[in-house]
């Protein structure tokens, strides 16, 4: 890059000290068990609220039909739902996507 | 710095793993860790191709991925590399798209042993992704931090060599497998999600409405100009206070999975 005033380097640096920053605050200041009724609850269903949003719709327009990434969906339900691990949901999920795509869907 | 100070205060009366546990955590953290590994290949891979065209080179693509370890956030700061704009407007626009590893850092430091010590707790920092943090939030009981870093030992080189193979490959990756690895990531989060959700009916409802409400918010419009980073972070606090509120976890607190007596 040409640029003489910024440097890629120090654009690098920047990202990677806020994004730790971000990262590394609240494990390391909140060291106590929270007591709070409301806020425990709060966290309790952080992850789970959070992977939803982040999961759907977003899998739907992942792939390269609506319609393989709706499959893809799918078959990641129904194999969560039996309680089969990461991987095999993973996998079993791709599995579908890219045999429907083969097939021209 | 006063953390470290409490640091060496707090090691000695650290709950040590057994070291037989530690391996075990360690591998089933590599474990877990391989199908991200595999979705972070696939997405590095184009996060790559879009670093060479930004102008960067494959030592800057690689270490700005090493570093940084977040798709959504990279992808933000490429664009911002390439339109040479701040160095103000770079952190900005890391930590408004990435706030949302703070409230994925909040959840876990009720996660881990109180007494874990600041080290540990930097360390499992680093690896606070989307799906570290998800397969780390589905663990039963208290977490321990070599579960994570048997996960980002895995997953992290895989994401850098994704990375550094897009700067080089560009497009030899048939399309069709990286269309197919895309969903690798989702496939693993509904892993996470349904299981809970199938034991725990509050956590059902939590989610169809998150996912109703992350669907609905990608239609309205204005709302959907809004960017995915703050969408999810929004939606996260309001829809987790609103079953907070509703729902209140018991005193026990079932994030633990304890027996119910």
């Amino acid at each position: 890059m040409t640029d003489l005033c910024h440097n890629v380097w120090i654009y690098i640096a920047v990202m990677a000290v806020v994004t730790y920053l971000i990262r590394m605050l609240p494990l390391t200041l909140l060291r106590k068990e929270i007591k709070n009724k409301t806020l425990k609850s709060f966290l309790y269903y952080v992850p789970y609220v959070t992977l939803s949003v982040m999961t759907f719709p977003a899998i739907l327009y992942a792939t390269r039909s609506i319609w393989s990434g709706a499959a893809g969906f799918l078959t990641a339900l129904f194999f969560a739902y039996r309680k089969k691990s990461l991987p095999v949901v993973a996998v079993c999920a791709c599995a579908v996507v890219f045999l429907l795509e083969l097939a021209g869907v | 710095m006063t953390t470290t100070e409490k640091a060496t205060k707090r090691i000695t009366e650290e709950n040590t793993h057994a070291p037989t546990d530690r391996a075990q955590q360690f591998k089933e953290g590599l474990r877990d860790g391989v199908p991200i590994a595999l979705g972070y290949l696939a997405v590095a891979f184009t996060l790559g191709i879009q670093a060479k065209e930004a102008g960067m080179g494959i030592l800057e693509a690689t270490v700005m991925s090493l570093v940084n370890v977040t798709s959504a956030g990279e992808f933000a700061g490429l664009a911002i590399i390439g339109s040479a704009s701040s160095y103000l407007e770079m952190a900005l626009s890391q930590l408004i798209i990435n706030l949302r590893y703070m409230l994925m850092s909040f959840a876990l430091s009720q996660k881990v042993e109180t007494t874990l010590s600041v080290p540990h707790r930097m360390g499992i920092a680093f690896g606070v992704t989307d799906e570290i943090f998800g397969i780390s939030a589905g663990r039963e009981g208290r977490l321990s931090p070599f579960y994570n870093y048997g996960a980002m030992s895995i997953a992290i080189p895989g994401w850098t060599l994704g990375t550094a193979l897009g700067v080089l490959m560009g497009n030899v990756l048939p399309e069709s497998v990286v269309s197919a690895l895309s969903v690798a990531l989702y496939g693993m989060f509904l892993a996470i999600i349904i299981p809970k959700a199938r034991e725990d009916r509050h956590v059902l409802i939590a989610v169809i409405v998150a996912m109703a409400a992350s669907w609905i918010c990608t239609k309205i419009p204005v709302v959907r100009e809004i960017s995915a980073g703050t969408r999810i972070i929004l939606l996260t606090v309001v829809i987790a206070l609103l079953a907070a509120i509703v729902f209140p976890v018991n005193e026990e607190g079932d994030n633990h999975d304890r027996p119910v007596s």
